[in-house]
């Protein structure tokens, strides 16, 4: 199975990945105030 | 920062209108050889001797055309238009997503051409030619600079969840087409596989189950966060769940493929490990399906008479149905009973007619009146008639497919006293004959269905006219 090799680092990598946009998001305060979010949508586009 | 996109006053939504056409076209196209395949397996005597007409070679033209080109361009449409209305933005690099379009459609052409014409990487999803796979790269990292610059340029500072799910399924089936396509040419359209046996199935499942994951799944959530609120005029349920759902969900993807795997080759703790994967994966797909659902609390009355939020709305229960069902089949027991049969082909169908297919259908609906300067589409009768006629022709395929995948399994596992198998091969293709007419009962439905959805969609183009979308002024608080 030395295709895990690749596959495992890979996912551990995207892991990561996922974790800075994450924190990116947390970090620009992309989650405060979220309901009201939800709703602009509908406001007017 | 200046950029073209952010001085201008109409959003850019002629490449929308573009792909949301094709969508319905590639629709009927795609599920014209469905219907096609399904009665070449009732009556072989279908193929007619023509290599080119054989189940072999237009079964990937089903898959490619449905999953691709029919699902594909309902991403490309919506992916656009959301992204626009969400960052109050035109598009970033236009002309880079007029090259997306007409890209697409060549890479269609191409697989329209060269699967009957016999070549075939022989991987299950991605069978395409090496020359075909860098076309589809070259468009695929421009629909992300598009993409990714129109919310890099975005006048709203909250990036709305929808955009989330859009942009994991871009950067993750660029990841998964690079990983499984990785082939070293031999000629034009011959190239062999960067991986051998087992490895090379590994890869090719990691790919398959991921594509389920992020280009059929991930992607059309984006639609459904978006499309629903908006049809119901409601918020969605529960903003803060959406989120959840959308990390909990990329979180714990990736290692679902080896389920595809059961009892081959591959080693049984990595088999067991595709197990418990797809098992955790209710929970995220679950929290999703009753965020969107529960968006019309209080709101049930709708459903009634908007045949459009009952398209998305139904797609929903048949996304919890197939997320249900996938976890169980994935346990090695059950798999040991389903896997090879016709149970995994309803099931697959319960997914694409009932999820992807509803819920792009109902986006659709949403989106071709407003395109072309309507409020509603040319007929609601008509979209009425569509949703019965295709929610009926899926509900006779899966269940003809559920009967027939069971009674096959059964069959096949059943041993007389003697240790010699009760029954030969051939005698459970002749027993599943009636289930295969009933499935392509439910496939001429579900294409009627969407005959009526063109016929609809060429009305309303034709009676409106292409108009440019003022984007609204920006709040101060929001700049």
């Amino acid at each position: 199975m030395d295709i895990l090799y690749l596959l495992v680092p890979l996912s551990v990598a995207l892991v990561f990945f996922i974790l800075g946009g994450l924190w990116w998001a947390v970090n620009r305060g992309q989650f405060e105030d979220i309901e009201a979010e939800g709703e602009r949508i509908l406001r007017n586009d | 920062m200046k950029f073209a996109n952010t001085e201008a006053t109409v959003y850019s939504d002629t490449v929308v209108r573009q792909f949301a056409i094709m969508t319905v076209v590639w629709g009927v196209v795609g599920m014209l050889v469905g219907v096609i395949i399904a009665a070449q397996l009732t009556w072989p005597e279908l193929n007619f001797g023509i290599p080119w007409l054989s189940y072999g070679r237009l079964r990937p033209l089903h898959t490619n055309a449905v999953i691709f080109a029919f699902g594909g361009s309902g991403l490309f449409a919506s992916a656009y238009y959301v992204v626009q209305r969400t960052c109050h933005v035109r598009l970033f690099a236009e002309k880079l997503a007029a090259f997306t379009f007409w890209g697409w459609q060549v890479v269609i052409l191409a697989a329209a051409i060269s699967l009957p014409l016999g070549y075939t990487s022989g991987k299950e999803y991605a069978e395409l030619e090496w020359p075909i796979d860098i076309l589809i790269t070259l468009v695929w990292v421009s629909f992300a600079i598009v993409f990714f610059g129109t919310v890099g340029t975005r006048k709203v500072r909250h990036i709305y969840v929808a955009n989330w799910f859009f942009g994991a399924f871009i950067i993750a089936v660029a990841l998964l087409h690079l990983v499984n396509s990785a082939a070293m040419p031999v000629g034009l359209m011959k190239s062999y596989s960067a991986y051998a046996g087992v490895q090379d199935a590994m890869v090719q499942w990691w790919y398959g189950h991921n594509a389920v994951g992020f280009f059929l799944t991930a992607g059309f959530l984006g639609m459904m966060y978006y499309f629903i609120p908006k049809q119901a005029e409601r918020p969605v349920y529960s903003y803060r769940l959406s989120i959840v759902h959308f990390w909990a969900l990329i979180f714990t993807y990736m290692w679902a493929g080896p389920h595809h795997l059961h009892y081959t080759a591959l080693p049984d703790w990595t088999q067991s490990i595709g197990m418990v994967f797809s098992l955790i994966l209710l929970a995220p797909s679950w929290g999703g399906m009753i965020n969107g659902v529960m968006t019309l609390s209080g709101a049930w009355h709708k459903l009634r008479d908007d045949p459009v939020l009952r398209f998305l709305i139904v797609s929903l229960s048949f996304y919890g149905m197939s997320t249900f069902e996938g976890p169980m089949m994935s346990i090695k027991t059950v798999n040991a009973l389903s896997h090879y049969t016709d149970w995994t082909v309803g099931h697959v169908h319960s997914g694409a007619l009932g999820w992807v297919g509803l819920v792009t259908m109902g986006t659709m609906y949403y989106l071709i009146p407003r395109l072309f300067g309507q409020k509603k589409m040319y007929s609601v009768k008509a979209i009425e008639v569509h949703f019965w006629v295709a929610t009926i022709g899926i509900v006779i395929y899966i269940a003809a497919m559920w009967i027939a995948g069971v009674m096959q399994g059964l069959m096949w596992r059943s041993v007389n006293a003697d240790g010699t198998l009760t029954y030969t091969f051939v005698e459970s293709v002749k027993a599943t004959f009636p289930f295969y007419v009933l499935r392509l009962l439910g496939g001429l439905l579900y294409l009627g269905g969407m005959l009526v959805m063109l016929w609809n969609t060429l009305k309303t183009a034709t009676s409106g006219r292409a108009v440019d979308v003022q984007i609204p002024a920006v709040a101060a608080a929001h700049a």
